[in-house]
């Protein structure tokens, strides 16, 4: 009971960072119908300007946790963005009103580019940090087994809830998210209104890149380490997350991510750890046999 | 003079739609253009705001050209269009797609140029909470005309706001848009299968045949002219 209270934890932890990956997926997915497989290295990209950043501070001396924290998101969602802006710009509108495989092709080419420019820049080794957040709470003891909640991850809770909370209003109430679901539905027409739609597609890179931002800061905050790989994994997970919720559905990426989230934590606690990736990925391919539209996501055939 | 189009040829992929379009629209008229399925009716209005861009000839509008501009930087000068097939946002409220139309207008004028839209088309006041996919063919056409009139434009392109409508709902279209043309010194060109509405309410008129003009003058010579009869009209219905 105490193990699974556990896992309930570490599971949600892990199931808010994919659930803010999947968001980038599911948008760019919703927008332009193309997978960006170069977005989970934007994820790592973000981890490392995060490192960079808590290490600068450190050499200034500044150790104050919430002002280390906030800066540290600010820079990081700052250039992830331009990252997120610029990987669109260069990789996929030239080739936009091309085959639907080109822009794959340039994503995988995409995220192997970013993959070998951090490894160069940055070194290959797994590059640690010292703690930033520190310590927890122990919730209960049961038969010698201490349920733990740790700092981290009660922030990394918080953070996500709010977000996907101003996210989901941006999307449903604004003008902005009007103007987005539109180009969703029909880039033509939303263009003969007068709004510029290219322009709402570099913001919607911008923001699922900031979302991922935010993630890689908070696993370099719970982790501690991270590699240049990392978004390899973590970017087919949130995929994964994505496909489950139902790819395009906006809450379906937050469900979907948390759902993933926790079977990773419950099969490493009680199956195999070895094995958790396994679990995931088995879910992926069951889902596109059963359930191709996912979750919540609609069914193809729509009524005109 | 408010747009005129001289020489305009349009590609839609390898088909050449548009062979050399002369017209011209002065300002506060209604013009009609009509011809036959394929005519390239549609493919005018659409090349007009920049999709496809024309691939010869200049349209210039309001004294500007606009020939090169990116749609919605048409758009943003003034000419909204309210395409064939509707293209009404389907997963989104009958509300937001109004909103939709007013991107461009002053947010000051939104209650105001809601209320004329309902009071235009009651229907849209009950159902605006409603999923605009779930409207009926008649309420959707509505919807994308109410739409297009949000941001005020002053090129009002309509393309077959009949098709697809009861005969009442016909009649209030077409009432509707003398109404704009008249109280509100909207300009408008209209592309109409029936031809018989088309030509009563219009200044002038065009023909248009496999991409060409063939003919043009007034509505009340159209309607006279015996080609255009037996083309358009003969059978003719109201």
């Amino acid at each position: 009971m105490a193990l699974a209270l556990q896992q309930l934890i570490n599971g949600l932890t892990l199931g808010a960072v994919y659930g803010l990956i999947a968001i980038g997926y599911t948008m760019v997915y919703g927008i332009i119908g193309m997978i960006n497989f170069a977005h989970g290295d934007i994820y790592m990209v973000s981890a490392f300007i995060a490192i960079s950043v808590f290490t600068l501070l450190a050499t200034f001396g500044i150790s104050s946790v919430p002002l280390s924290l906030l800066v540290v998101l600010l820079v990081a969602v700052l250039f992830t963005s331009v990252y997120g802006w610029t990987v669109e710009r260069t990789a996929y509108r030239p080739l936009r009103g091309s085959t639907r495989l080109a822009p794959l092709i340039s994503a995988i080419g995409m995220s192997i580019f970013l993959q070998n420019m951090v490894q160069l820049t940055q070194g290959a080794r797994v590059k640690p940090i010292a703690p930033v957040l520190v310590g927890g709470v122990d919730l209960l003891t049961v038969d010698g087994f201490t349920v733990h909640l740790a700092y981290s991850q009660v922030l990394i809770i918080v953070v996500t809830v709010t977000l996907m909370a101003a996210f989901t209003w941006l999307i449903t109430r604004t003008s902005f998210g009007r103007q987005q679901r539109s180009c969703e539905q029909d880039r033509t027409m939303t263009a003969l209104l007068g709004i510029n739609v290219d322009r709402t597609i570099s913001l919607t890179f911008m923001l699922g890149a900031a979302l991922a931002a935010v993630a890689g800061v908070m696993v370099t905050v719970y982790y501690g380490v991270v590699d240049f790989f990392i978004g390899f994994v973590a970017g087919i997970k949130a995929f994964t997350a994505a496909v489950l919720g139902g790819i395009g559905s906006l809450p379906g990426a937050m469900l979907g991510g948390l759902l993933i989230g926790l079977i990773e934590a419950f099969w490493a606690a009680y199956l195999s750890a070895e094995y958790k990736d396994v679990a995931t990925f088995s879910i992926l391919i069951l889902v596109l046999m059963f359930r191709p539209s996912g979750l919540l996501g609609r069914p193809e055939v729509e009524k005109v | 003079m408010m747009l005129r189009l001289s020489g305009v040829h349009a590609h839609y992929g390898a088909i050449h739609a548009l062979h050399g379009v002369d017209l011209e629209v002065q300002v506060g008229e209604i013009v009609t253009l009509i011809g036959a399925n394929g005519a390239g009716k549609s493919t005018l209005m659409m090349t007009l705001c920049g999709q496809p861009r024309a691939s010869a000839g200049r349209i210039v509008f309001d004294g500007e050209d606009i020939t090169r501009l990116a749609t919605h930087d048409i758009a943003r000068r003034g000419i909204s269009l309210v395409p064939e097939g509707r293209r009404i946002f389907p997963r989104m409220s009958v509300l937001e797609n109004l909103q939709m139309g007013a991107v461009l207008a002053d947010k000051a004028n939104f209650a105001v140029d809601l209320e004329r839209m309902y009071t235009l088309f009651p229907i849209l006041h009950e159902r605006c909470e409603q999923r605009a996919g779930t409207l009926s063919g008649g309420e959707q056409q509505m919807l994308a005309i109410a739409r297009g009139l949000m941001s005020r434009p002053q090129l009002l392109l309509l393309d077959e706001p009949s098709l697809g409508l009861a005969p009442l709902y016909i009649k209030k279209i077409f009432q509707t848009i003398r109404e704009l043309n008249r109280e509100h010194g909207m300009t408008i060109l209209l592309v109409e299968q029936n031809a018989h509405h088309a030509l009563r309410v219009a200044d002038r008129s065009y023909v248009l045949q496999h991409g060409r003009i063939v003919l043009s003058g007034s509505g009340r010579e159209l309607l006279a002219n015996p080609e255009v009869h037996a083309a358009y009209l003969s059978g003719g219905h109201a």
